[in-house]
């Protein structure tokens, strides 16, 4: 009986070393080891053995079939393993075959850029203020101290709707909203469309967008307002970036000054892009005119302020290096899809 | 402004600034610099050639050979075809290499076989004309009658070294529009003197009351009328140095009395006009308003109808010249003038502009008066006129003169307080300073107070007084420093609405467009819009750009579908775009137009359907908090007027709580054929301002189901006019809280179902909250929900 079960130990480890299949390992698992298999008919002899054998082959059996079960589970851990290797290797892609395309848009450049910039202001504290796009002639010019014979309300540059109600030419309009309904302190940006009779080339349009913004409030100084700019800036263009302040004349500031900034092509030094100068103009802004604060019900001897004013498209168009203003109201898709 | 540096020189010296640091500094004390340009700087290698010989050339009869003297040992040979130098005259030789205006290069060579080793040159070839030099000819070599060498270059020889520096001048500052105006500024730029002397005559022993009389009638638009008299007027060039400097100036020379008028314009900032004593009836000038329907040929030659509300010079009978605008045509000076009227005078500045704007005539004197003039400045420049005719010995001035005053010699003054200017500006100037910038600007200090100069009609604040300071101060020279305060910020809810609807809109795969707001009457038509409709009635320009952009758009999706087409048209093959933008409403013929703001969504492109857009619409308004929609057919009652916009079976109102939000669909075939659309389109618009109160902003959590659901399925056969919205209210209200969710899974047509019936499946999934839901119980709603359908003519498909 020692004999037979030494024989079968040693076909049983000899077949599970040359199996090559899980299906055929599992067959051989029944073959020795199962119910039926061929250690459970050897052990089903025992009964004729004499007591003094039959621990002896007990113990052996039972080591016999340790033996064969500990081989079947590792060469079960290898096939299975080696299947799983081939498996993987025939489930390799070409990785480089395009991803399916999933549906999610964009946002319009001016959009993106205009939102951009809100988030600047709302971090220094400025709220975001609208007002109406077809105004009264005084918002829009009496107020901010363009007086009914002005030359800047030709009607070359205005839209009139009728003599007196027109499309705004500035967002400045809403400064006197604003100043007409808040009491200082006063913290506010108006970004919105604004209109001009101008016709469509590659830097001008009809419409276009500014972000005007203005602070009033007890102790404000022009040294206020060059902080703010240059925060913008670098916050705009990088923490290198100056600004410079030229003197200029707009009827609703006093002192006025034309803002530019350095040139992003040659930081100053000259170059096409800037004419040589080095700075680029990109922005008007002052001191509020005594007589717009008087005209809003706001003491100048008390309060003073500043106000600056942009235009979008300008700032969009440098960005992302477009050229010609009107692709931006085109609104082709091959143009969208890139922002 | 163009502005002659030689001139500037005369009040003020420059000599050790170059023309960059000039122009740099001017631009950074507020007269912005535009560009500068050196006059011929196009020219080199031009020298004066004295002409030596001329002998025929022979080879040509039209030709001509010169040896030429260039100041250097041996004179050169130049061939001209030109027929007007001799021996002994002096003319421009381009020399070989040398460049002239327009890219030319002279290079040395062979005419007919003749070497030639330059070019003479005539006045055009140097970039001049006869007004420049009127003693040379047009067509033909230019000789020159001017002292100087051979050899010498051109520039200095004619005086063509001028260096002309263009100036924006702002609005604000018309005093800035003169050689003194800028000298002064130049000065308290460069810290430095200027000297601009008072102007003197001599006159001729005569008094002006026997020769002219003077009547302002209107006092409040003519505050101010000098006038004299010049007599043995010898009209004739001005001489090179003023010519010179009028067209450094940009000014076209003319003759002695036209020139003298520009020099002193220029040299001021004060208009002047001269006209002819014989076509003045009567002798007698009279400043008035005009007659209603007077009329009057300009000098431009061009017959003008005049109203009341303008000024005239005027004599006993008609107007001579439409006061500060422009003279009459037959009293301007000719080559017979003998006796001349100069006038120096200060007219309104409304007045003009309004009577420029409205004769539709811009000059150079209105553009000054229209800005305002120095009020005091009158008589000076009178004298000054008078002081160059006889400088250039044009005629004997009249030594009295008329001078009708009716100003206010008050000089505007402004409380000066260093503390509060600094405290404005946020610097630290000391008072020393800023009266030093202030005196140079040519203002004084006195007694805690600015007293203003009568040129600078811009100051009346303290703030003003801030500017001045600052800017000469230097504005780069101001800290910049934070402001303190607490301030909030934060959107307010239609901004954060929008905000959420913008990243939905991206999240659902449109791209953002954005559009013009006004639009072309036409594009009513073009969207299929009905005869009668409101929408038509829309904010109109007066003066729009053209008829494109005329109208302020009273729906948005004109604007849209004219961006589909576009980019239909640019092959694009799909599209999905959205607007968030505004319809302006108009309320009344004096009031304001309403703003509301509108999403508007279109899209074409391939497996696109009406379901598509409802999708995107749904999913949008579900994420704005906008739940439990409803959509209606379009019907006659609908308040959005696009109606006939879209096709009638395939578009729907969005409905909410009773409330018309927004319409959507497919637009109608004729709609699509205004486009040239060859793919359905489809759009819709929803009302963004008015749903905002709609939308649900609280969320409160429900809390996870602890059962588990059943699920059935239902496939019904119905007529195909029923709507499947209402076997889903059928369904919902017949089965009561248990039901969960109903979702439609499948509608087929076609084999197997009978003509005008469809099938359509739904699948019903039910949940109790208090335990696992039996069988019975789900069979039991099953059959309720069977019966109501049977009810409403959907039947269990079998």
């Amino acid at each position: 009986m020692k004999q037979e079960l030494e024989k079968i130990e040693s076909a049983a480890l000899g077949e599970t070393a040359s199996c090559d299949s899980i299906k055929a390992l599992d067959e051989l698992r029944v073959k020795y080891l199962g119910k039926k298999g061929e250690l459970t008919a050897i052990l089903k002899q025992m009964g004729k053995l004499s007591a003094e054998e039959r621990p002896v082959i007990g113990q052996l059996a039972n080591k016999i079939r340790q033996d064969i079960e500990n081989a079947v589970s590792k060469k079960m851990a290898d096939l299975k393993a080696k299947e799983q290797e081939l498996r993987i290797a025939s489930e390799s892609i070409d990785i480089t075959l395009p991803g399916k395309p999933q549906s999610f848009g964009k946002l319009h450049p001016l959009t993106i850029v205009a939102n951009e910039i809100k988030e600047i202001f709302m971090g220094m504290g400025f709220s975001i203020a609208d007002g109406p796009e077809v105004e009264y002639d005084y918002y829009n010019f009496e107020a901010l101290n363009l007086p009914p014979d002005h030359p800047a309300r030709d009607t070359q540059d205005t839209f009139y709707i009728t003599d007196n109600i027109l499309l705004r030419t500035q967002t400045s309009s809403v400064q006197v909203h604003v100043m007409e309904n808040q009491k200082p302190p006063i913290r506010i940006i108006s970004p919105g469309r604004v209109y001009r009779s101008d016709a469509v080339d590659a830097t001008h349009s009809p419409l276009f967008h500014q972000i005007e913004g203005l602070v009033v409030d007890k102790g404000i100084t022009m040294a206020d307002l060059k902080g703010v700019l240059e925060t913008l800036m670098k916050k705009l263009y990088g923490n290198d970036c100056k600004i410079r302040l030229r003197p200029h004349h707009f009827p609703f500031t006093e002192p006025s000054a034309e803002v530019d900034v350095m040139c992003f092509n040659c930081h100053g030094e000259g170059c096409r892009i800037c004419k040589g100068e080095g700075y680029i103009e990109l922005l008007g802004a002052g001191m509020v005119h005594p007589k717009v604060l008087e005209g809003c019900g706001i003491d100048s001897s008390v309060y003073s302020g500043f106000a600056f004013g942009m235009g979008l498209e300008r700032i969009v168009m440098r960005r992302y290096n477009i050229s010609d203003m009107r692709l931006l109201y085109e609104n082709d898709l091959r143009f969208l899809e890139q922002f | 402004m163009d502005l002659s540096m030689k001139w500037l020189s005369d009040y003020i010296d420059l000599s050790d600034i170059d023309i960059k640091q000039f122009c740099h500094g001017m631009t950074m004390s507020g007269s912005k610099v535009e560009g500068y340009e050196k006059e011929g700087a196009e020219i080199t290698g031009v020298v004066v050639g004295k002409i030596l010989s001329v002998v025929p050339h022979e080879n040509s009869d039209h030709l001509v050979v010169c040896s030429v003297d260039i100041g250097e040992e041996n004179p050169i040979q130049i061939v001209t075809g030109a027929s007007n130098v001799n021996a002994g005259d002096l003319v421009p030789a381009a020399l070989n290499g040398s460049t002239l205006p327009n890219n030319i290069k002279i290079k040395k060579g062979k005419l007919r076989g003749v070497e030639s080793n330059g070019m003479l040159c005539s006045l055009g070839e140097l970039g001049l004309t006869t007004h420049d030099f009127p003693y040379a000819v047009e067509d033909g070599i230019f000789i020159i009658q001017e002292d100087c060498e051979p050899g010498q270059d051109i520039h200095d020889a004619i005086g063509f070294n001028d260096t002309s520096v263009e100036f924006e001048i702002t609005s604000n500052r018309p005093d800035c529009l003169s050689v003194t105006g800028l000298a002064r500024e130049a000065s308290a730029t460069f810290n430095r003197e200027i000297n601009v002397p008072v102007p003197e005559f001599k006159g001729i022993d005569e008094n002006i009351d026997d020769a002219l009389k003077v009547n302002v009638q209107n006092t409040n638009l003519c505050r101010r009328y000098c006038a004299g008299i010049v007599k043995n007027v010898k009209i004739e060039p001005s001489p090179r140095w003023m010519r010179e400097r009028l067209r450094a100036c940009g000014v076209r020379p003319i003759n002695n009395f036209v020139d003298i008028t520009n020099y002193v314009m220029l040299e001021y900032g004060q208009p002047m006009h001269a006209f002819d004593l014989r076509f003045v009836k009567d002798s007698s000038i009279n400043i008035r308003n005009a007659v209603s329907g007077e009329k009057i040929v300009t000098l431009d030659g061009v017959e003008r109808e005049l109203s009341e509300e303008m000024l005239v010079i005027a004599d006993s009978e008609k107007p001579v010249a439409v006061a500060g605008v422009m003279g009459g045509e037959y009293s301007g000076i000719m080559n017979d003038t003998t006796e001349v009227v100069f006038e120096s005078a200060y007219f309104e500045p409304v007045s003009v502009r309004k009577t420029s704007k409205k004769l539709g005539l811009r000059t150079d004197a209105s553009a000054r008066y229209e800005k305002g003039t120095d009020p005091l400045i009158s008589m000076t420049c009178l004298k000054r006129a008078f002081q160059l005719v006889e400088e250039l010995g044009a005629g004997e001035v009249v030594r009295t003169v008329i001078d009708k005053d009716y100003t206010d010699k008050a000089l505007k003054k402004v409380e000066f307080s260093s503390e509060w200017i600094n405290n404005f500006l946020g610097t630290e100037i000391s008072e020393e300073d800023m009266i030093k910038y202030l005196n140079m600007l040519g203002f004084s200090v006195k007694d805690g107070k600015v007293i203003s100069p009568s040129f600078r009609i811009d100051i009346e604040y303290k703030a003003d007084i801030a500017e001045e300071i600052a800017r000469i101060y230097g504005y780069n020279n101001i800290p910049s420093t934070q402001f303190k305060g607490v301030a909030e910020a934060e959107y307010t809810p239609i901004q954060k609405f929008i905000r959420k609807a913008e990243n939905a809109m991206t999240a659902l795969g449109c791209y953002e467009i954005a559009t013009f707001s006004f639009i072309s009457p036409k594009y009513f038509d073009k969207i299929n819009l009905d005869q009668n409709s409101k929408l038509r009635s829309a904010e109109t320009i007066m003066n729009p750009l053209g008829e494109d952009t005329s109208v302020m758009r009273t729906t948005t999706l004109p604007s849209m579908l004219e961006i589909l087409s576009k980019n239909y048209n640019n092959r694009n093959e799909n599209a999905k775009f959205f607007e968030i933008g505004k319809e302006y409403i108009p309320t009344g013929a004096d009031t304001l137009p309403n703003e509301p703001q509108r999403l508007t969504l279109g899209m074409y492109g391939a497996n696109t359907d009406f379901y598509d857009i409802k999708g995107i619409a749904d999913t949008l308004l579900d994420a704005l908090g906008i739940h439990d929609t409803e959509y209606l057919r379009i019907a006659n009652s609908t308040s959005f007027d696009e109606k006939t916009t879209f096709h009638p079976g395939r578009s729907a109102v969005i409905i909410k709580d009773g409330v018309e939000i927004g319409v959507l669909g497919e637009i109608h075939p004729d709609t699509a054929a205004n486009y040239g659309f060859g793919v359905k389109v489809y759009t819709a618009k929803i009302n963004i301002t008015e749903i905002i109160d709609l939308a649900e902003t609280e969320i409160s959590y429900k809390p996870l189901p602890k059962y588990p659901a059943t699920t059935r399925d239902l496939s019904l056969i119905c007529n195909d006019d029923i709507q499947a919205a209402d076997i889903e209210k059928t369904i919902k209200k017949a089965a009561g809280k248990l039901l969960e969710k109903v979702t439609l899974f499948d509608v087929y047509k076609g084999k197997q179902i009978e003509d005008g019936k469809k099938s359509i499946s739904y699948s019903l999934s039910m949940r109790s909250h208090d335990g696992t839901l039996t069988d019975e119980q789900a069979d039991s709603v099953m059959k309720k929900v069977l019966k109501a359908l049977k009810e409403i003519g959907a039947d269990l498909r079998l």
